[in-house]
């Protein structure tokens, strides 16, 4: 017992030297890390000349929230936040419905296609965005739309926050069906076959028992499709790049002029399209990674 | 009772594939209306957007057609293939490279993603901390990366690299080689452009984070028996770590080296938000840059472009499934 005690011991164990080695290569590295947001918040709240002649690293002789308000007026970002946000509730809506139900069918009965479904969507989510992009645009181009229901007014699906939501959905299904029919594989069997004799139909099963119980996990997918979808750039670039339906990620590239590029405003716009994502790190962060090693790991 | 016994013996002769199926047929009419609308509805979905444009792209890889009208595209053969491998090698094969370069550099990201959650998992103090701090530039999209890096690290009027230096460096408008290589079949050699050198450091940043938390998760799931086990016998630190706990944490070991592999294939978004700088083209820009040209842009040759780019994911998507499938359900 001893002997075990001692040994469980000797994991941390470095001597002191090689202690003090550790911690001040982790902490040197972190700060590291933390320079370019850091240096791009302390930009963002200094005029572009001032820094230009002192260098960014510098004491400042003025702070202010003005390259904070240019840039969002000149990135037009009341209107893309608004964008972004109509394409991202829906799409998490829908992905997380489509997927849930999927994964419970697949995981809590066995039937013959089980694991030919499993792949096929396992596979479809590594498949290449780029490489898809082109049918999807000429079938978005070939479906009327009324101009009515869309900024855009292409008279067709494509360039309407709508098609970016079918993209979406169908791509990120196949990840999220994955990490929960994992974690649905890990529910006893037996609440099933109790349901079951109880005379429970399937819906009930799904809506009353299984999905309650996929709470944490519905919670961390959640959140991370929350900064996946936030983030898109390329749908935004090819489905949305006419129109007035662009998300938050593509105003920033109207900032920089052809010659001249204001490098603090360019920080200001970068803060406030990474203010969501990084508050919704911070504040859910165990989901986060929660919902990371879901994937990761093996149910 | 004893007739029902009877009865579920008998089934239980019958073959287990059989009687798998015949779970599904136990089930009422309307429950199994319901379970086949919730296999049918995603899959349909995700079949029809999905598989369905990827293998249209290959078909339209073997024809001519401006993207313009519905039903003008002509039958081709491999010309379009013979077209990217010949006349445009200048633009396919340094993209390749270039791809190629993120794999190798992603792939010793990697590596630094693991050391870092092997000494994070030492028992080190605020690990939670350290944790956040390397993880945050993973939330960031790789556009907003490429613009705080541009603005703050590279920017040519006061960029931190830049700092204290007479002649301030163009860190993402070099085009100049660091190193290039002349390969027997093509006439320009292709090589690592000071431009994309830059972008790999950006990468970089948010790469090793993304690794470090997968393998921590995968660092706790190691049975600590085994590490004592190891010790016993006399491994030193090393040999226990290449010989023990880096083999059981085979699945990370699997899905790290699918992701490395695919966001090397992947690449876009930073490439893009920042123009396309020269010499940082990769199969994926190249791909959209000759389906979005102007007036329409080629569909058969950007296709064929796709077709390269789909055919060396695939490759690593199979391995992956059958790594992880032949183990959970096969």
């Amino acid at each position: 017992m001893s002997a075990q005690l001692t040994l469980v011991e000797r994991k941390p164990g470095y001597s002191k030297g090689l202690r003090v080695l550790l911690y001040g290569f982790l902490t040197t590295l972190a700060l590291a890390w933390l320079v370019p947001v850091g240096g791009a918040f302390y930009a963002s709240l200094r005029p572009y000349g001032e820094t230009q002649r002192k260098g960014i690293f510098s004491w400042p002789d003025s702070l202010g929230l003005a390259n904070y308000r240019d840039a969002f007026n000149q990135g037009n970002m009341s209107k893309t936040f608004f964008n972004t946000a109509f394409i991202v509730v829906p799409s998490i809506v829908l992905i997380l419905l489509m997927s849930s139900l999927m994964a419970f069918a697949v995981s809590r009965f066995s039937f013959r296609f089980n694991v030919a479904l499993l792949l096929l969507f396992t596979a479809g989510n590594l498949l290449p965005a780029q490489v898809l992009f082109q049918p999807l645009f000429q079938f978005f181009k070939a479906v009327p739309w009324p101009d009515a229901l869309s900024d855009s007014d292409t008279g067709s699906l494509l360039g309407t926050k709508i098609a970016v939501i079918i993209v979406h959905v169908a791509f990120q299904t196949g990840f999220c069906t994955f990490v929960l029919s994992n974690y649905m594989k890990t529910i006893p069997k037996e609440l099933n076959e109790a349901a079951l004799v109880d005379g429970a139909s399937v819906p009930r099963m799904f809506f009353q028992i299984i999905l309650p119980l996929c709470r944490p996990a519905l919670a961390a997918l959640a959140t991370l499709e929350f900064t996946w979808l936030y983030n898109d750039f390329f749908w935004a670039v090819v489905l949305l790049n006419k129109g007035d339906e662009r998300p938050i990620t593509s105003s920033i590239a109207n900032l920089g002029g052809a010659f001249f590029t204001n490098d603090n405003l360019v920080a200001a716009a970068s803060m406030i399209v990474a203010m969501p994502t990084l508050l919704v790190y911070l504040i859910l962060q165990r989901q986060f990674i929660s919902g990371l090693t879901l994937g990761a790991s093996k149910g | 009772m004893s007739n029902d016994t009877l009865s579920n013996d008998t089934l239980t002769t019958a073959p287990l594939p059989k009687r798998r199926r015949r779970r599904f047929s136990q089930l009422s009419r309307s429950d199994r209306i319901w379970l086949s609308l919730m296999v049918g509805i995603p899959t349909t979905i995700h079949v029809v957007f999905v598989w369905l444009p990827a293998i249209s792209t290959t078909v339209l890889s073997f024809t001519k057609w401006d993207g313009l009208k519905l039903g003008t595209w002509q039958l081709l053969g491999f010309g379009n293939y013979w077209t990217i491998f010949t006349v445009l090698e200048d633009k396919l094969f340094p993209a390749l490279f270039n791809n190629l370069v993120l794999l190798v550099w992603l792939s010793a990201c990697s590596a630094v993603g693991m050391l870092l959650a092997y000494l994070l998992d030492k028992g080190v103090r605020g690990t939670a901390i350290y944790q956040s701090i390397f993880y945050m530039p993973v939330v960031l999209s790789l556009a907003v990366v490429g613009f705080i890096w541009k603005s703050v690290m590279f920017s040519q009027a006061q960029g931190l690299f830049n700092l204290g230096r007479d002649k301030p460096i163009d860190f993402v408008g070099n085009a100049d080689k660091i190193f290039t290589l002349h390969l027997p079949f093509l006439d320009n050699p292709v090589g690592l452009s000071k431009n994309f050198a830059a972008l790999l450091v950006a990468m970089a940043w948010r790469h090793i984070g993304y690794v470090m938390v997968l393998y921590l998760a995968g660092l706790k799931s190691v049975d600590p028996s085994l590490r004592e086990a190891s010790a016993i016998d006399g491994c030193n630190e090393w040999q226990s770590f290449r010989r023990v706990v880096f083999p059981v944490m085979k699945p990370i070991n699997v899905v790290v080296f699918v992701i490395t592999v695919i966001e090397a294939l992947r690449a876009f978004d930073i490439i893009v938000a920042l123009k396309e700088p020269v010499g940082t083209s990769v199969m994926g820009v190249l791909v959209k840059k000759n389906l979005t040209g102007e007036g329409g842009g080629n569909v058969g040759v950007g296709s064929a472009y796709g077709v390269v780019l789909l055919v060396l994911c695939l490759g690593f998507i199979v391995w992956y499934l059958v790594n992880h499938y032949r183990e959970n359900e096969l």
